[in-house]
This record gives C-alpha cells, structure tokens and sequence, in this order.
C-alpha cells in the first residue's frame, strides 16, 4: 500500500450505479461499511481494485468506483490472485459468498489462503443461495429447509473460519452485517494487513433465508451472545461485562466473573498474533448457544506474502545471471553458426 | 576417427531407440541428434513414450522410443521407418520391429533376453533366429556385460550399472554413424559435475560402445557417414516445440514492453512450456503453478487485466476445464493466449501420443456466441514464431487466442536458426489514453478492438465482468438490441483480424489437379509427402493454414484454382468440416486417422496417388 496518504469520503467511493440489492438485504449495510472502511484506509482510489465471483453479493464491484471484476462463479480468488501477482501495487479486494467461495470456489479458497497472497477477502455468509432464489448453501445449518432440501438438508456445514485456519490462514476476522463500525474497522483492519486477509460477514438475506443469525445477532441479545475480540483485551462480554472465557482442559468454557471462583484474572487474554493456531480455532467456532460468536479480529499472524518473495526471487536471480535479455536467451547453450 | 574409405555416404538416416521407460532412451535420442544438429545436419525427432512413469518392467507397454531422422538434406519429419533400430530387450524389439526398414540393422541387448524377459515381452521364444531370415542386419550385443566390464573399477554397484547402458548404445551409434563423443562428453561433465564417479562412469561406458562396435565386422564395414546439410547462413540451436512455445511468448513479452504472466496447471504433454516459463526468472518471467486448470486460466485473466500479456498452457482435458473462463476473457475483451498442446482424446484418453482433435473445442468449446482467435504452429521450431503471432493478435486486437500445438511437434526437436528480436516487430497493445474520459467499450473503428485501461491509472476506473455490457459505456445491459449489437461486434471484431494476418500461400503450383490442405504439426510429413510427388512430376500442391480463425482472406480464392481438394488430419475431420461450413462452394476430400501418431510419408504418397490416378 502506498504511503501516499489521501483524504477521502466514503461517498468518494460510491458508484453512480442504482444499488440493485433487495431491500433489507443485509449486503446494503457491508457496502456502507467498506465506502467508510475504504476512505480510511487512504490507498488512492485508482489503485483499489474490487474483484468477484458470481451470486448477490458478487454484484459489488458495480457498486464501488474502483477498478472492478466481476468474474465467473467461484474464481474471483484465482483472477484476484493473478490481479495481485501482476501488478503488488494494488489494493484488491475480494468479494465472494458462501456458495462461491465455500462450494464451488472451495479449491481457490483454500490455495489463496495457503499461498498467503496480500488480498483483502470478504466473505458475505448468509447461509443460502440467494440469486438462485433459495437453496442450501455449504454454510446453511443441518436440518435447513430450503427448496432444494425440502425436508432439511443432512449435510454437516462448513465454517469458514475452520477452513482458513486449516488453510494456514493468518488472518480471520468475523462481523456482522448491522455492526456498520465494527464491520468498518474489521475491514480496514484487513486491509492494512499484508497478507492474504478473510473477514467472514455474517449478512441477512431478508427474502429466503430470514433471520438466520437473528437468534445472537439481534441488537437485544447482541451482547451476551456474541463476544468482540480485541487483541491484549480480556475475552469479556454480556451486558453486564461480567462473562468470559477460559481454557478448561482442550476446550473453551463461559464463565461468570464472581462465580464458581473466577475472578478477572482467570479470563484469557485475546492475543491475536500468535502463530498457533489453536485457540483461533476454537474462538472461530464457537456457536451460538453453547458459546458466545466470536466477532472482530480473530488472527492476525504476520508472514511473508506469496508476491512479495516472488518479486524477490526475480531480482535475486536476476542479479546472477548472464541473460538479461531475449537475444541472450535465445543464444545461450549449445548453438553453432553455419558460414 | 576411422579410417574414411570405409565410409558410405548416405543422405539421411533414420535411427530408433528403444528400451524400458526407464531405460533412458529419451535422453539417449536427444544425445544423438543434438550431436547431428551441431555436425550440420538437418535433423527430426519423434520421443514415442508411454504415459506411465515406469510402466510395468519388460513389457511392450511399457517401451519407450526416441526415433530420430537426420540428413545433409531437409529433414521435416522424423521419418517413417528406421535404418537401425537399438532395442534394449525383447519387448522394445516386439513393439518396433515393424517400424524398420528392409536391410535394416537391428541392435539388441542379447543379455536381456532371458526367458523371463522374453515371455514378457510376449514371445514363446527366442525371436532372434527366426529374425535372421528376413532382411535384417542384426548385432547381438552383450550390453549388459560389456557395461558392468567398462564400470568395474567405478562401481559394481548393480544399479549404477543398469543406468548407463544407454550410453553403451549410444557409444555404439556415434561409431556406426562417425560421430565424435564430445558434445555427450561435455554434457556429462557438466550433468554430473558434482559427482564425478558418475560423470567418468558414464564416458567410460560412452568409450565402451564405441569401442565395441568398431570390432563388429557387420558394423565396422557399413560405417556410414551422412555430411552437413546445405543450411541457410546464421547460428543455430535445437529446439523442441514446447521450448519454442515458451520462447515465444517471452519474446512478445520483451516485444510489447510488458511483463509475461503464466498462470498453468501441469499437463501432459504442455508441462514443458511451463517449466521452461517458470526457469525465465532471469527474464523477469512471472509462473503461477495454480490449483487446477480453472485457476490457472483465471489466474492469467487476473494479470491481463492488471496490464500484465497473460498466458495459460494446457492439453485437451484442460482447455475443457478452462472453457468457462475463455468466455469470460471473450466477453471482457482482454487479451490472453490459451496455449493447447493437443494429445489424443477423449477424456484422458492417450496423453503421450499425438491427435489433431481439439480443433472443434477450440472453434466451438463454449456457450453461448463465443468466439476466440484460433492459431496453429506447423513444426517444433516454427511454435516460436506462431506463439509470438498469438501474442501479438491478442494483445493488438484485445482477444483470447488459442494456439493449438500438438505432443509431436511439442517433444520433438529441430535445429533452428536463431532470429535476432531485432527482426520481430514492435507489439503495440491499444492503451486506454490517460486523460481522457474512459469507456470501457468503446473502440477502434476498424480493428473494432476496445482499449485496455489498466488498475493504478488515475481516471480510468472501470468495471468490467461476465454480464453482457452496454455498447461504448460498459454498464451492465439487458437491453436485447443491445445484445445484438455486442454479440455482432465481439465477432466482426475477429472477423476483422483477416486483415492483419498473412495471406495464404501453397507450395506448389498457382493452379492443378489435387490441392492438399493440411494444418498444424503434420506439417512435416505431408510436405514430405507432396514435395517427393512433386518430384516425381505428380500434379500435387500444398496448402498448409496456420491461420484457423479468422482464416486467410485469399483461401477460397485458392481453393478455386484446383479441381481436387483433400484435407489430411489426425482427427475425423475438423477442419474439413469447418472449411465445408466456411467455403461452400468447394467438394472436399478427405485423409485421416487416429492411431496417436502422425502420418507416415508413405501413407500418404499412397493415398495421393490413389487419388490422382481416380481421373
């Protein structure tokens, strides 16, 4: 990202598009979160690309007045790959769903993520196949009707957050769709990481898949049944601050301060940097109700980007070499001259 | 060197090495003709191996062959038959007894016909003495032992042994045909440079071969001696196809003042391309060894539309893979080369041997009205050039291009005169103007090719995508005369490219009875073919179309001036039906085949003159 530090509005990055969303469609409110997350971050306008895949949410780049791909179903993480592979200059964003990045995109997922390319990957899981006009998705809840499961599916979800860290993902952070500045603050959080970076949004899809985070997302119950991590903050949460989370054995566990013996001291301590993977892990997959969601910046392990060490490689043997050029290529090894 | 008046001048020779897949019988081949090539001579191969890494030991299906064809004349085509052929036991001299010639010599590893090895090959028996009847030289050389002779003092070690009795054949051959050892020598010097007991081992047995051969009486007095070709003056190299195809592209790269992006997936036989792409760091040369062939293609859709020339190589099974995505490089309009080393199909079908039958899913493979620039190369060398074209057109008129190559011309070698970049012509990709308000289809008025703005050009933001757009603003549009406009635009604009591509030509004739139509890698047999007629004062021309989509303007205008057309493929006959479709007016004959090999000169010298003599 350059150092150039411009001054912009969220409405510098709106395009003159007509949003053509549903109403109520929670992806209205991720949008608004990016414009503000956008103008923050500073990186100048030209050099923002907005790649995606194909489904409701794949429909962004229209939406942005950045450079923009809206690719084919499930590859926006191969083009947006090959996007900042060519040019490392750029700011790319990725804007995927939870059929194109979980089901049909899965094999690009992973392999982006492995690869540790320096993409800002935005995950819109609304647990359903919204432009399709509702069916399962790999992220919809065992047991979900839908109208190609008209009798619950039997298909044990993904989640996504499993996945990245199986992926050796060094970066994983979680948001939902109404938490606009929570949403602004994970994204620019994403951005600024040099890496390949996934924020998982939980969004609604107002039409076939109603209310589905509703049970922990809902303003009134937002607080005790979600957590917002923050790095070197104690895992607190509840309306009263008074719960937390502590290590028992191999697992995680809710406690009471002032219960059963816990004090303050007991709670973990969120450290989002460490290279272990394991309590990631465990804070990603907390479910509603056994444990609070985990919202904010789950990961965040700094390591070399996959274009940064291809770049170094080129200059490294481009220092040692006699071909500079292709004339010299194309007389190198075992040639003769016929006179 | 022996003596020369026991040499016999001869023209050309055609030389066949075969072994277990293990054997090294590849590299053995590529030792002898790179040693012809350095000599002078003209020079065509033909590495014939099976897809198995170690297919089953012993077996006819587990042989490898490297046939190689080199002459003090032009040499387009490996040959059909040999005059020697080395077989290393008695499965390699099962699968290629019938590709030798009458009087021809035959070199076995007599130490691996043992009764294990000859039941696996299939035989009841010892077939060497029921051999000797026909019209065969055959040496019965004690390989085997003669190689565990020249290594006693390095290494008794079995294995080490077993590996370098390719270089005993070898030795052997460089007598037979009065080579010297020293380019193998350099190459083993510099192969096994870090360990010399290998590198000594390997010349000792080189020396061996040579040695041993000049005491066989059958050998010693038929040395034969073919002199350097009559080549055009300049500095040459061997190269094979798949190596010219990377070249290529690197080449338009340094051409067009862009960065090269490679975003592949290995297959066989395109693999080599990207293997040599991925070793041009020294050339600044961008690889991407993707996930899947998907993502190799969307990976190379990535960097062209970050101004980067982007390319993806693949064979068959991956251009399907990659359908998909060459509409979305038609319907945003960005250049991209889809390089398809095609091999024989369906579906995994034969991947080492050699077909024509992609040509359809290149023209056709997609939905909706989709169409893509379609380039052919002819021979290993010319893959060069025909890679560089695709480049350029794609690059000047926005466009994917496939090129189609073949695994015959893409594994088999040539010698090359090198070009000088100096006489390749400037790539001039049509930039979007910094400045000016940017849309994003708007386009040239007679190339019709839109302009390529590229991400961190202030101004020239633009979205583009899948969706079909609006004419000249780019928004996306549903409008159905508007889809009607675009879809006639994205194939005008192909259509147009007729004017930035060569003519035709035909060797031969301006006008006559039968007008051979060929295309892509039989280039070297059908010329053979035709130019022997020709020859022999037959009424044969040829026209040979690299060109495939758009084709050259002035075809029909060619095919005119003939009574007879026949079209030679390996395939059913794809083009044939595609000319049937895109020139009418013409009857067209047809020659083809599907064995996974090419065509043999003789086959179609035969087919010809049956056609000739059909008056």
């Amino acid at each position: 990202m350059s150092d150039l530090k411009i001054q912009y509005k969220p409405a510098d990055f709106k395009s003159d598009q007509e949003v053509r969303w549903c109403p109520g469609c929670g992806d209205h409110a991720i949008l608004n979160s990016m414009l503000k997350a956008m103008a923050n971050i500073g990186c100048p306008k030209e050099k923002v690309v907005v790649v995606s895949g194909i489904g409701c949410s794949s429909r962004f780049p229209y939406y942005v007045s950045t450079y923009g791909f809206h690719g084919i179903h499930g590859r926006a993480a191969a083009i947006a790959s090959g996007l900042k592979v060519a040019n490392p200059d750029l700011c790319v964003w990725q804007i995927t769903g939870d059929g194109d990045a979980m089901a049909i995109g899965g094999n690009h997922f992973i392999h982006e993520i492995r690869r540790n390319i320096n993409l800002n990957i935005v995950l819109f899981n609304n647990e359903i196949y919204g432009l399709t006009k509702g069916q399962y998705s790999p992220t919809s809840k065992k047991g979900a009707i839908s109208n190609t499961s008209p009798f619950g599916t039997i298909e044990r979800p993904f989640r996504p957050g499993e996945l990245v860290m199986g992926a050796q993902g060094r970066f994983f952070a979680r948001t939902i769709d109404m938490m606009v500045q929570l949403s602004a603050d994970v994204l620019e959080a994403a951005a600024r990481f040099e890496g390949a970076a996934v924020v998982e949004a939980l969004v609604n899809c107002v039409i076939f898949n109603d209310a589905t985070h509703e049970m922990f997302s809902a303003k009134e119950n937002r607080d005790d049944r979600t957590i917002v991590l923050r790095h070197g903050e104690k895992m607190i949460f509840g309306k009263e601050k008074n719960k937390g989370l502590v290590l028992k054995g191999f697992t995680l566990k809710v406690v009471t301060i002032g219960e059963d013996g816990y004090t303050i001291d007991d709670i973990l301590t969120h450290d989002a940097g460490e290279p272990n993977p394991a309590i990631h892990h465990l804070l990603s997959n907390m479910q509603y109700p056994e444990y609070p969601v985990a919202l904010g910046v789950i990961r965040e392990v700094k390591d070399d980007t996959y274009e940064n060490l291809l770049v170094q490689q080129i200059a490294d043997v481009q220092a040692n070499t006699k071909i500079k050029k292709m004339d010299d290529l194309l007389k190198s090894g075992g040639i003769w001259e016929v006179k | 060197m022996a003596d020369q008046k026991t040499l016999i001048e001869k023209e050309e020779v055609v030389i066949r090495f075969s072994g277990d897949s293990g054997d090294g019988m590849q590299l053995t081949g590529t030792q002898f003709s790179n040693t012809s090539a350095l000599y002078g001579n003209d020079v065509s191969t033909f590495p014939d191996y099976p897809a198995e890494i170690r297919a089953p030991q012993g077996t006819v299906g587990g042989v490898s062959g490297f046939q190689l064809h080199f002459g003090s004349k032009l040499v387009t085509n490996p040959g059909d038959y040999c005059d020697v052929l080395v077989a290393m036991n008695p499965a390699a001299l099962k699968a290629n007894l019938r590709w030798v010639k009458p009087g021809g010599t035959i070199i076995v590893n007599i130490d691996t016909f043992n009764d294990k090895n000859l039941e696996k090959a299939g035989y009841k028996e010892n077939p060497i003495p029921e051999y000797r009847k026909g019209d065969y030289n055959i040496v019965e050389a004690p390989i085997t032992t003669l190689t565990q002779g020249a290594m006693q003092d390095i290494t008794t070690d079995n294995k080490s042994v077993l590996r370098t009795r390719n270089m005993f054949a070898l030795g052997m051959t460089y007598f037979m045909f009065n080579r010297t050892l020293d380019y193998t020598i350099d190459f083993l010097n510099r192969k096994f440079g870090k360990k010399p007991d290998v590198a000594q081992g390997n010349k000792l047995v080189l020396q061996a071969g040579f040695n041993y051969a000049e005491t066989i009486e059958v050998l010693a007095s038929r040395r034969v001696n073919v002199v350097p070709a009559k080549q055009e003056k300049g500095v040459y190299r061997n190269i094979n196809g798949n190596t010219a195809t990377a070249w290529g592209l690197i080449a338009a790269a340094e051409k067009a003042k862009l960065e090269l992006f490679c975003g592949s997936y290995p297959i066989t036989p395109a693999t080599d391309i990207l293997i040599e792409l991925a070793a041009r760091k020294d050339l600044g040369v961008k690889t991407f060894q993707a996930e899947d062939e998907i993502a190799g293609i969307c990976t190379a859709i990535g960097a062209s539309f970050g101004g980067d020339l982007a390319v993806t190589s693949t064979s068959g099974p991956g251009l399907s893979l990659k359908s998909e995505a060459i509409g979305l490089a038609v319907m945003t309009e960005l250049p991209l080369v889809v390089v398809n080393v095609q091999r024989g199909g369906p579906s995994t079908g034969l991947p080492t041997k050699t077909e024509q039958s992609d040509l359809y899913q290149a023209l056709y493979g997609r939905n909706g009205e989709c169409p893509a620039v379609v380039v052919a190369a002819s021979t290993p060398s010319d893959c060069f050039k025909y890679a560089f074209e695709s480049a350029r057109i794609a690059l000047e008129h926005m466009t994917p291009v496939i090129l189609l190559t073949d695994g015959f011309i893409a594994n088999g070698t040539e010698p090359w005169r090198i070009p000088a970049m100096s006489s390749l012509p400037e790539i001039k990709p049509p930039f979007a103007k910094k400045g000016e308000k940017y849309q994003p289809y708007a386009r040239d008025t007679e190339k019709l090719n839109r302009f390529w703005a590229i991400p961190g050009t202030p101004g020239l933001e633009h979205r583009l995508g899948g969706l079909e757009k609006m004419n000249v603003t780019g928004t996306v549009s549903y409008v159905p005369e508007n889809h009607d406009v675009m879809t006639n635009l994205r194939e005008q604009k192909v259509k147009n490219i007729e004017n930035y591509i060569p003519k035709q030509t035909v060797f031969g004739d301006d006008k006559g009875d039968l007008l051979v139509v060929s295309w892509g890698g039989t280039y070297g047999h059908v010329f053979s073919a035709v130019d022997s007629m020709r020859k022999n004062g037959h009424d044969i021309h040829m026209c040979h179309i690299n060109y495939i989509n758009p084709l050259p303007s002035n075809i029909g205008e060619i095919f005119s001036r003939y009574k007879r057309i026949v079209v030679c493929e390996i395939n059913l006959g794809q083009l044939v039906n595609y000319l049937r479709v895109k020139h009418q007016d013409f009857k067209y004959l047809q020659y083809n085949k599907m064995m996974g090999l090419p065509f043999t000169v003789n086959e179609l010298v035969e087919h010809f003159t049956k056609i000739l003599q059909e008056k």
